[in-house]
């Protein structure tokens, strides 16, 4: 059932990028200007939700309550900022990748370099957490270990990203978000009737159990309490200066993920490009606001299924779900019966605790199976899951891939390469960076949403500012910029590598992950916000007392600011 | 040039404005003042914790949508649209 599911969707997917191509390669490039805002809305809420949105972040919240709004506040206010500060300046500016921004405005090639390995540090990073999430699902669905699912997974990621210009095409992500958003929404309006009765997750999150007077949130927080966790509903993540950290910098990161900001480059309008990030917003909201409901009632699901649902009647090791055994079969799911009763007891005690590893991101895959919900709707998780960490993996590798070969060969070191190579190129340059991610993904620093958001914050430390500055400060000048881009980064990389180990590889850290180590006890996923304020900072105080702008950068930067006179968007080669 | 200046300036007055909304929502609303928001209720929900997981979301959708139709008009306001005749 499974297969057959995500084979049908591929097949669809495979058949649109056909089927488009034939009636488009003329006009490949300005394919974009013909594309409505909403669509392109759509599109761009596809390409931007991942296997950290889909798969890993509702897991999250579930066992971080309050705490996980972090995610969803932080991954949706990133495009108001989006819209207001970058993307209508940008799209008039009118190039297709954001060094090349960078290096135009800055008038200097170090500054495309420098914003080429800013890129590239986030993307790969981005990269490891879409393997985690897809290395999940497949071990799940062909009942590996995750190592041998990763595998899988890098071998499809690579087959899917060298297709290429696949994930270039709209109607595909269109195609994707109707799958990933279909198989988020489906199950949790199951859900949410079966416990209460109201089939919008969104209001039933706030509704009373059925048959009961209990509002359904009340009930998870004294169930939880009841086996000694916090309440869900006020248990902050680690503080509430860390939880505001972290929102900055995944909202910044948002705006500073070059992925992202590319959708922007290619609407016909610089009108466009602002109405198209509230569409956007609108179609990412739609599963960023059933998230919560999923969260909390998967937690609620999960707890009454082992502990049974008025507590105490365990359930028996012997006669355990198939998700359950099915989940064990990967590694990242185990219990063990302590203390002998043949029964497994849940609790937050760890002496006494048998629920001895849950995976976060296996929450939303397991989810429907918990809820003991039909075979399809769970085969239908499957594929939106793969759709999501496919089409963004994709789409960052062809970032990564166009990075090295357009920018960094044939913009500055070898000009004279011809097309052939340079695809060839970016074809090497994409099998190493899902090597390296793989990799680096069987040991991933985090859960997938976590990882994702230390790339948010690396996004967050170096590109966003720069390219504000590029904007709103017309004095801004090349050395600012590079010193800025360089602070914020290595500031960042530092505090996340002192903490989480050298490439994430835990036994190179030489802090250790310890809260006491911490700076303000904020945690090294949040720090990008930090390295955001020192690239500000370190810009602003450099460009004072060094040679301001030419004056053909400072008329250019006029320019930008109005919308009028803004032309289709232009490839340079 | 005043003349691009001063959309210059309501454009930055209308940023100002907007994101003081997208501040207040998400980051008083949702993380600094949540505790005291929490006595309120909204169904099922603390109001803080609303904020937080669902409010700060549909605002932010408003405010873009707020943002590009205040823009239009700004551009049109200040003759600086894209489609005008030269």
């Amino acid at each position: 059932m499974t297969f057959l599911v995500v084979g049908l969707t591929f097949a669809l997917y495979i058949g649109i990028a056909i089927w488009a191509r034939a009636s488009t390669t003329k006009d490949f490039y300005v394919a974009g200007a013909h594309i409505h805002p909403v669509a392109n809305g759509m599109a761009t809420a596809a390409d931007w939700m991942s296997a950290a949105s889909f798969i890993s972040m509702a897991g999250l919240i579930a066992f971080m309550g309050y705490g996980g709004s972090l995610f969803l506040m932080g991954w949706t206010g990133g495009y108001v900022l989006l819209a207001m500060l970058l993307a209508p300046y940008l799209r008039k500016f009118g190039k297709f990748t954001v060094p090349e921004f960078i290096g135009d405005r800055y008038y200097s090639k170090t500054a495309r370099i420098v914003a080429v390995i800013c890129l590239i540090v986030a993307s790969v990073t981005y990269v490891i957490g879409q393997m985690k999430g897809i290395g999940v699902a497949f071990s799940r669905f062909l009942e590996l270990d995750y190592n041998n699912g990763l595998v899988i997974g890098m071998a499809i990621v690579f087959i899917y990203a060298v297709l290429g210009g696949m994930k270039g095409i709209t109607y595909t992500q269109i195609a994707q978000y109707c799958v990933l958003i279909f198989a988020y929404t489906i199950p949790a309006i199951f859900i949410s009737l079966a416990l209460t009765g109201v089939p919008i997750p969104q209001l039933g999150l706030g509704s009373t159990m059925s048959g009961s007077e209990v509002y359904l949130l009340d009930r998870l927080d004294q169930t939880l309490r009841d086996i000694g966790f916090a309440d869900y509903t006020t248990m902050a993540r680690i503080s509430h200066l860390n939880m505001f950290v972290y929102t900055m910098s995944l909202m910044i990161g948002t705006a500073g993920l070059p992925h992202v900001i590319i959708r922007f480059f290619t609407v016909p309008k610089v009108k466009d490009a602002r109405s198209s990030a509230g569409w956007a917003l609108v179609f990412i909201a739609i599963l960023y606001t059933t998230a919560p409901g999923v969260a909390a009632m998967a937690r609620l699901n999960l707890i009454e299924t082992i502990n049974g649902s008025e507590g105490g009647d365990y359930m028996v090791y012997e006669e355990r779900p198939s998700w359950v055994r099915n989940w064990e079969k990967t590694g990242l799911l185990a219990m063990e019966d302590k203390n002998g009763d043949g029964r497994i007891q849940y609790s937050a005690d760890p002496e006494t605790n048998e629920l001895t590893k849950v995976d976060r991101d296996i929450m939303v895959l397991a989810n429907p199976e918990i809820a003991g919900l039909p075979n399809w709707v769970i085969a239908l998780v499957a594929a939106g899951g793969l759709a999501a960490a496919l089409s963004t993996a994709a789409g960052l590798l062809l970032a990564i891939s166009s990075a090295i070969s357009h920018d960094l060969l044939k913009g500055v070191f070898m000009p004279e390469i011809n097309e052939k190579q340079e695809l060839l190129a970016s074809r090497i340059a994409m099998a190493f960076a899902i090597l390296l991610a793989g990799y680096l993904g069987f040991n991933p620093p985090d859960f997938a949403a976590g990882t994702v958001a230390l790339a948010f914050g690396l996004a967050a430390s170096s590109i966003f500012p720069v390219l504000m500055m590029g904007i709103f400060n017309k004095n801004m000048n090349k050395e600012g910029a590079i010193a800025g881009m360089v602070a914020g980064l290595g500031v960042t990389l530092l505090y996340v590598f002192q903490h989480k180990g050298i490439m994430f590889i835990a036994s190179t850290s030489f802090m250790g992950d310890m809260p006491q180590n911490w700076f303000f006890g904020i945690e090294p996923n949040a720090f990008g916000a930090i390295g955001a304020v020192v690239n500000f900072a370190v810009a602003y105080g450099v460009s004072k007392v060094t040679a301001p702008p030419p004056d053909h950068i400072q008329h250019l930067v006029e320019d930008i600011r109005i919308p009028h006179g803004a032309g289709g968007p232009v490839a340079d080669h | 040039m005043s003349k691009n200046q001063n959309y210059w300036q309501a454009n930055m007055r209308l940023i100002a404005f907007c994101l003081s909304i997208w501040f207040v929502v998400s980051f008083l609303f949702g993380i600094i003042l949540v505790d005291v928001l929490n006595s309120v209720s909204l169904g099922g929900y603390k109001l803080g914790f609303w904020f937080a997981n669902q409010g700060s979301i549909y605002v932010f959708v408003a405010l873009i949508f707020f943002y590009a139709n205040r823009m239009g008009k700004l551009d049109r306001e200040h003759d600086v649209h894209e489609d005008k005749d030269d």
